[in-house]
């Protein structure tokens, strides 16, 4: 599982560290605000099994109400564009800042089709009548209802749930476009990263895969179990 | 400069992600298994594919000890969070 060309240490750039820890501040700053956003998660994710355990009744099915199909097309897109940011933090450890700008631009279009394609799920859904107080009267899915292929007494929680957590996490994505076509716009382009100092694609990039572990965990959770 | 390590396949880490995602669509819809066995093997899944980005896309695999702790410090929190929540429920 490795390139024999990679010699360098690449948790060790060559740019003062914070003592003890050996990291220097920003990537420090960004590990503590991970941290946070962790517990920020938990909350989110503690909240939703507990509502789900102690639901009255059967919960949601999530194959009749979402549509996985895209879903999971734009969890495969995620993990594409946690890669090409990785490629793009490797590209200019090796000094290659010309490849750098190629994978960060492909980081930002994957994110940004991530958050397009959740836009378009929310629409559909909505259209469904699926909305985070539950079901719409007279929609596709009050039908469902009323036959008795959907629950009832637990769609409301269901569409809180879903709501929040896939909105709190689309934000988070939509965070990570803006911060990196930022960096791409008044760093990456005027070639202020160099193979000494890339901070700021080691930085972000922790942030964006950070994003894309919280999206696999919520996948699993909210639309495949 | 410390000691110099070498550099994961991250191509090779796409195509486990890839794959485990497969997998997980393939175990949520297709498989006729028992609902608590599902359960629990999509949680696995899960788990491996998160460690899989933590451990090489944001290279804690390759981080000293004392940033993985703080790193890690979190997660049991969560857990003890989590269950904390779900204790209240059950009494």
């Amino acid at each position: 599982m490795t390139h024999a060309a990679a010699t360098v240490d690449q948790m060790r750039p060559p740019y003062p560290a914070e003592r003890g820890l050996d990291v220097y501040n920003t990537k420090l700053g960004m590990w503590v605000f991970l941290a946070s956003e962790v517990m920020f998660f938990a909350a989110l994710i503690g909240t939703y099994i507990i509502l789900r355990f102690g639901a009255p009744g059967e919960w949601a099915r999530p194959g009749i109400v979402l549509n996985i199909k895209i879903t999971a097309f734009n969890t495969f897109l995620l993990i594409c564009s946690s890669v090409s940011m990785v490629k793009a933090y490797a590209a200019i450890q090796d000094g290659d800042p010309k490849k750098m700008r190629f994978w960060l631009l492909m980081t930002i279009l994957g994110g940004a089709m991530f958050v397009g394609i959740q836009v378009y799920e929310y629409i559909h859904l909505i259209e469904r009548g699926f909305l985070p107080s539950g079901v719409r009267d007279g929609s596709e899915l009050a039908d469902l209802v009323a036959k008795g292929t959907l629950p009832a007494a637990t769609m409301g929680l269901y569409g809180s749930t879903f709501f929040t957590m896939t909105g709190f996490h689309g934000f988070h994505v939509t965070c990570g476009v803006i911060s990196m076509t930022y960096l791409y716009l008044t760093k990456a382009l005027p070639g202020k990263y160099t193979q000494q100092d890339y901070r700021g694609i080691e930085t972000v990039g922790l942030y964006w895969h950070f994003v894309d572990l919280v999206w696999i965990i919520l996948f699993t959770i909210v639309y495949l179990i | 400069m410390e000691t110099a390590h070498k550099r994961p396949n991250y191509v090779l880490i796409w195509i486990y992600l890839a794959v485990l995602t497969a997998a997980e669509l393939a175990l949520a819809f297709e498989l006729p298994i028992s609902r608590n066995l599902k359960l629990i093997l999509l949680l696995f899944l899960a788990i491996w594919k998160a460690a899989l980005v933590g451990l090489f896309f944001m290279h804690l695999k390759f981080e000293r000890w004392n940033l993985r702790i703080m790193a890690l410090i979190p997660l049991p929190l969560a857990v003890i969070f989590i269950l904390a929540g779900m204790s209240e429920h059950i009494w």
